[in-house]
């Protein structure tokens, strides 16, 4: 009898199998933008703003240009004679490549020197003087929207304030009906801060114009090549065909390298106007002050609620910090994202929710952080909220969330924004959490402790996230679509490689795609290789961010194995001299029906489909697929964190930290925990220490990693992982996005501890990060704590 | 990083880190562990004309006791070395708590104690341990040696009181007179973070009575804050809940803190006070004299 395969064994859905990736990065084989040495490479840096909000009386470059060695300055007014000083966002305004008019920021882009090292270029960059009139500086909504607040955007016709943008979704008549008949109305009010992706690599560009072929091929660090090629090709007006992405390893993204920044773009500039390889990379201050950030929201809102606890409706306003340009790195039609997605794992008959977007001196360009867009704001407030409503009806956290949870046989269902969940089991996830962590004896400890002067405290957040954009109907990027693609080729040997669309920045890729492959057509994952971030050798796709590679690309895959293994039927029939209704397919080979016995495997028919076709079929086993999802993948999960807080110092410890996760199928487990580790990790950052804030003259605090504070080992405390599984109905194996549950949902459970163990204070909030001094104040002085910028200084 | 251009020295003997220091003066800047100096050239928030570096001077990595107890740590004596000394866990619990909460491993692994103490960052750990200690600085030059108490070696912040000429070669802490204990306290927002608040304590005591204190303080200052009152509050008397509140409410009324991203001023000045009262309270014994 023929041996059936062992999925597990051969690397298919549901192996742990190690990294393909980490051999290569962690033995220092790895090639990331800054590694590619071309002929004739020259160096670019960047001259950046030291004021937040200035007119720009003049750039004197002379003495630059005086610097052996340099080749190019280049100024905001030289961009503009090639009509680029200034460039389209993505949410469809316009930014500054090079100021010519003001600077809008602190490190906003002035100059860029290219020489034919670094240093010179940074010594050229030093000799240029600039002179700058002072203006007052924004640091907040609550400033830009002052009646005497400066005009931030005067470049723009028909701006006359800061607003950028207004929006609100809903149902507003029926909310406000529902809060008339509440017993009781819960409000919360918070500002979730500004934070950074901080990818260990930063940004950096090398674009190779060749003036002979007039092909332009960039190096660069992007999560999305693709589009960036359509970008580049509709900003600078160059033609498509004749550009070429090119995007390495890369070392992190986590959204930041999302966008376009002025630095990719000028260095395409300088290559074109000197003909040679201008490589741009850029240093870490540059990247905290000036690229994609993330959040910086205030959110006030309401829950309307009945006695028993069913929540009736919800409504609430969302300010947005979007900084000196609207450039949202965000792919919806809608202004802020997925916002709306809030409160969607509970039923909730009604909401309503408005927006409002504001300029100010600060950095552009925001960006999903470990987030699909604005989703991380929503859930975080989500959580608080629910936290507030239960301590506000006096019923326990867990009941208060189990009664209004989305129950199983509710699915599909319907939010009240307009999502719709495809499938879950909430309240399990919510009680293997509870058995988890000993959800009674912890509150008797809490107790027990209280009464001896310690302060413990637990905090539960459980949220569903809608991951996996788009569908084509209401997500797009410049125009183009949020699909997704995959190709693969069988060779005659029977190994494989597929080509995605996608681009890992870390999330495992390479490792993880070649399963999907192995899971639909038996070939080993070893025998699979993953291309991709390369636009001349893959084929579209929209990048990798917002947790959309498994739900996109993943789906591609396996939509791509199936035209595969269809052909391959055929060669199967011709080989085994049946029709092809008479072969059936198990894991890896076809058989004839009726007699297990005689088959070919998969490889056999890879020769064939090269070696020995039938007549009339082409040669060759290749193929590709464009995946359009039709909804977007809910994954659910529940958090609990347990704190101990010490009253005289502010400082609080996690005690213990359990994650539910049902993400759907698992193609990866160790992947999938590692990605969770990870998210966790990030969630602890927020809650604890990571934020970039700003003094009142705009200046930026948290421009290096002594201010801009990142976990270490030492202080991250370890998580507890559970898992739940139910498979998305609509995905071909049943999986969801997973990368960025953790970081959404995980920044509430440790915040909602910390106010869990200061209960009796009547405190409703700090605002993240709960620093010592924060917690410290908020006990000593039983008020809420802002943290809303600018920052106090004496 | 891209630094200004610079000229680089390695001497590998100290007479000839001396005739270069003579031959560059004030154009010429000394590196140690370059921890600090490191970050500040690659911001370009500092340049000079040469470098003289001093790692490759032989024998000044050592840190050894002498019979009666005085300390004394080279100029190239790693954090690392101090985190992980025995010496000072049996002689001297206010520095062997101290070195481990240097900034973070990697730092800890170059960065030295002299330099750190030269480098004289109102955030700095080691002045505050020293300050408590009555340390001292060795300073060399052409013309010979002096000493430097650590309370007239920071003149303020990031200035020291070295003249043209001279290299900090070693920093020493005088012998004990009585039964050694102490602590150091630090609030860090992350492991590597500079102190919201250092507090150090050492005490020297005969029988119950407290027969030397010292009390410093890290970060709410233009420079680190000797406790003077609080620590005469000690001397001469047991401690018990009462002095110790009493030294505690002292010191925080010697700090000069100022509100900042790392806290206000009032909740710092709180920070000491809970600091004192706890490092006086859990002092750790030293293990033998």
């Amino acid at each position: 009898m023929a041996q059936a395969l062992d999925e597990i064994k051969i690397g298919g859905l549901g192996s742990s199998r190690k990294r393909v990736e980490d051999d290569r990065f962690l033995r220092g084989k790895g090639n990331y933008t800054d590694d590619f040495k071309l002929t004739g490479m020259l160096h670019m840096e960047i001259l950046r703003s030291p004021v937040a909000h200035a007119r720009i009386k003049s750039v004197d470059t002379t003495k630059a240009w005086q610097i052996p060695g340099v080749h190019m300055v280049l100024t905001g007014e030289m961009a503009a004679q090639h009509n680029l000083a200034w460039m389209p966002t993505l949410s469809y305004d316009t930014q500054a490549v090079l100021a010519t008019d003001k600077v809008r920021f602190q490190g906003q882009e002035i100059a860029c020197v290219v020489a034919d090292d670094p240093y010179i270029a940074k010594d050229g960059c030093e000799a240029i003087e600039v002179e700058y009139e002072p203006l007052p500086a924004i640091v907040n909504p609550e400033q830009a929207l002052a009646s005497d607040a400066p005009l931030i955007r005067d470049d723009k016709v028909g701006q006359n304030d800061n607003v950028c943008y207004r929006w609100e979704v809903g149902d507003r008549e029926g909310t406000e009906r529902a809060f008339a008949q509440a017993d009781k109305i819960s409000t919360l009010r918070l500002h979730y801060p500004r934070s950074h992706p901080s990818p260990i690599e930063c940004c950096g560009s090398i674009a190779d114009y060749n003036p002979a072929t007039t092909k332009l091929t960039v190096y660069m660090t992007t999560q999305a090549p693709h589009i960036i090629r359509s970008a580049v090709a509709l900003v600078a007006e160059l033609p498509e065909h004749m550009i070429r992405i090119i995007s390495p390893d890369i070392g992190g993204g986590f959204g930041n390298k999302v966008p376009v920044y002025p630095g990719y773009v000028a260095s395409i500039l300088c290559s074109i106007l000197l003909g040679r390889p201008v490589k741009w990379i850029e240093d870490k201050t540059g990247n905290l002050t000036s690229t994609g950030f993330a959040r910086d929201m205030y959110i006030e809102g309401q829950l309307a609620l009945r006695n028993d606890g069913k929540i009736l409706a919800t409504r609430f306003h969302a300010d947005t910090d979007n900084g000196a340009f609207f450039s949202d790195a965000q792919p919806s039609k809608f202004k802020i994202g997925l916002f709306h997605s809030a409160f969607g794992c509970y039923d909730i008959p009604y909401g309503y929710q408005t927006a409002q977007g504001t300029y100010t001196n600060k950095a552009p360009g925001g960006v999903a952080y470990r987030c699909s867009f604005r989703i991380t704001e929503a859930m975080f407030f989500q959580e608080r909220m629910i936290r507030a409503a239960a301590f506000d009806l006096g019923m326990d956290q867990a009941e208060f969330r189990r009664m209004n949870l989305v129950k199983d046989d509710d699915f599909p269902h319907r939010t009240p924004f307009g999502f719709l969940l495809d499938s879950g089991q909430y309240e399990k996830c919510l009680d293997v959490a509870l058995d988890a962590i000993g959800y009674q004896d912890f509150l008797r400890e809490k107790e027990e402790a209280r009464s001896r002067g310690r302060r413990l405290g637990i905090g539960i957040s459980t949220m569903s996230e809608p991951l996996g954009a788009g569908n084509s109907r209401e997500y797009d990027i410049i125009g183009i679509k949020m699909f997704d693609a995959a190709e693969l080729r069988v060779h005659p040997s029977g190994k494989a490689i597929l080509k995605i669309g996608a681009k890992t920045q870390g999330q495992g890729h390479e490792t993880t795609f070649a399963q999907i492959v192995t899971h639909e057509l038996g070939i080993p994952a070893p025998d699979i290789v993953v291309e991709h971030g390369d636009t001349d050798n893959t084929p579209y796709g929209m990048g990798t961010y917002a947790s959309r590679s498994t739900p996109t690309a993943g789906a591609a895959t396996a939509m791509v194995s199936r035209k595969i293994r269809a052909k391959a039927r055929k060669l199967a029939a011709h080989l085994l001299e049946v029709s092809e209704e008479d072969v059936e397919w198990e894991l890896g080979r076809f058989y004839v029906r009726g007699a297990h016995d005689r088959g070919v495997t998969i490889q056999d028919c890879a020769m064939a489909a090269y070696s020995n076709m039938p007549d009339g079929l082409e040669p060759g086993l290749e193929n590709n697929a464009y995946y359009d999802p039709p909804n977007l993948t809910w994954p659910f999960a529940a958090y609990i964190v347990t704190v101990e807080v010490d009253p005289e110092t502010g400082v609080w410890d996690v005690l213990r930290m359990v994650a539910v996760d049902d993400c759907g199928v698992r193609i990866n487990p160790m992947i999938v925990e590692g990605q969770i580790m990870g998210g966790m990790t990030e969630a602890y950052a927020m809650a604890n220490m990571q934020f970039i804030t700003f003094d009142a003259d705009g200046n930026c605090v948290g421009s290096n990693y002594m201010d801009y504070l990142l976990p270490t080992a030492w202080e991250t405390p370890g998580f507890e992982l559970h898992e739940v599984t139910t498979a998305s109905p609509h995905h071909p194996i049943g999986a969801k996005g997973v990368g960025e549950c953790a970081a959404v949902g995980g920044p509430a459970a440790f915040v909602n501890a910390v106010m869990d163990a200061i209960d009796d204070t009547g405190v409703r909030n700090i605002d993240m990060p709960l620093l010592p001094d924060r917690v410290w104040e908020a006990i000593t002085y039983k008020r809420d704590v802002s943290g809303a910028p600018p920052v106090k200084t004496d | 990083m891209y630094p200004s251009r610079f000229r680089y020295e390695a001497p590998r003997s100290l007479s000839e880190a001396l005739d270069l220091l003579k031959l560059y003066g004030e154009d010429a800047k000394i590196l140690a562990g370059g921890q600090s100096l490191t970050p500040m050239i690659k911001l370009r928030f500092t340049s000079f004309e040469v470098l003289i570096d001093i790692n490759n001077i032989p024998g000044l990595d050592y840190h050894r006791a002498d019979s009666d107890g005085t300390l004394h740590f080279g100029a190239l004596c790693r954090h690392s070395d101090l985190e992980h000394s025995e010496l000072l866990h049996r002689q001297q619990p206010t520095m062997a708590a101290a070195a481990p909460l240097i900034a973070d491993p990697i730092v800890r692994n170059r960065g030295t104690l002299v330099g750190s103490l030269c480098h004289a960052d109102p955030q700095g750990d080691w002045a505050s341990v020293m300050l408590a200690l009555n340390g001292e600085i060795i300073a060399a030059s052409a013309e010979g040696e002096r000493v430097i108490p650590v309370s007239e070696l920071v003149v303020g912040p990031f200035q020291n009181a070295l003249r043209q000429g001279e290299i900090a070669v070693e920093a020493r802490v005088p012998a004990p007179k009585g039964t050694v204990s102490g602590d150091y306290l630090k609030l860090e927002r992350r492991v590597g973070d500079f102190a919201t608040v250092g507090v150090a304590v050492a005490l020297e005591s005969s029988g119950s009575t407290v027969s030397r204190a010292g009390i410093a303080l890290t970060g709410v200052g233009p420079q680190n804050i000797k406790a003077t009152a609080a620590e005469q509050a000690l001397v001469g008397n047991s401690l018990n809940s009462g002095t110790i509140d009493q030294a505690a409410r002292l010191a925080a009324e010697a700090a000069q803190p100022k509100t900042d991203h790392r806290g206000s001023a009032e909740y710092k000045r709180h920070v000491v006070q809970t600091f004192v009262s706890r490092a006086l309270a859990n002092r750790q014994p030293a293990r033998a004299a």
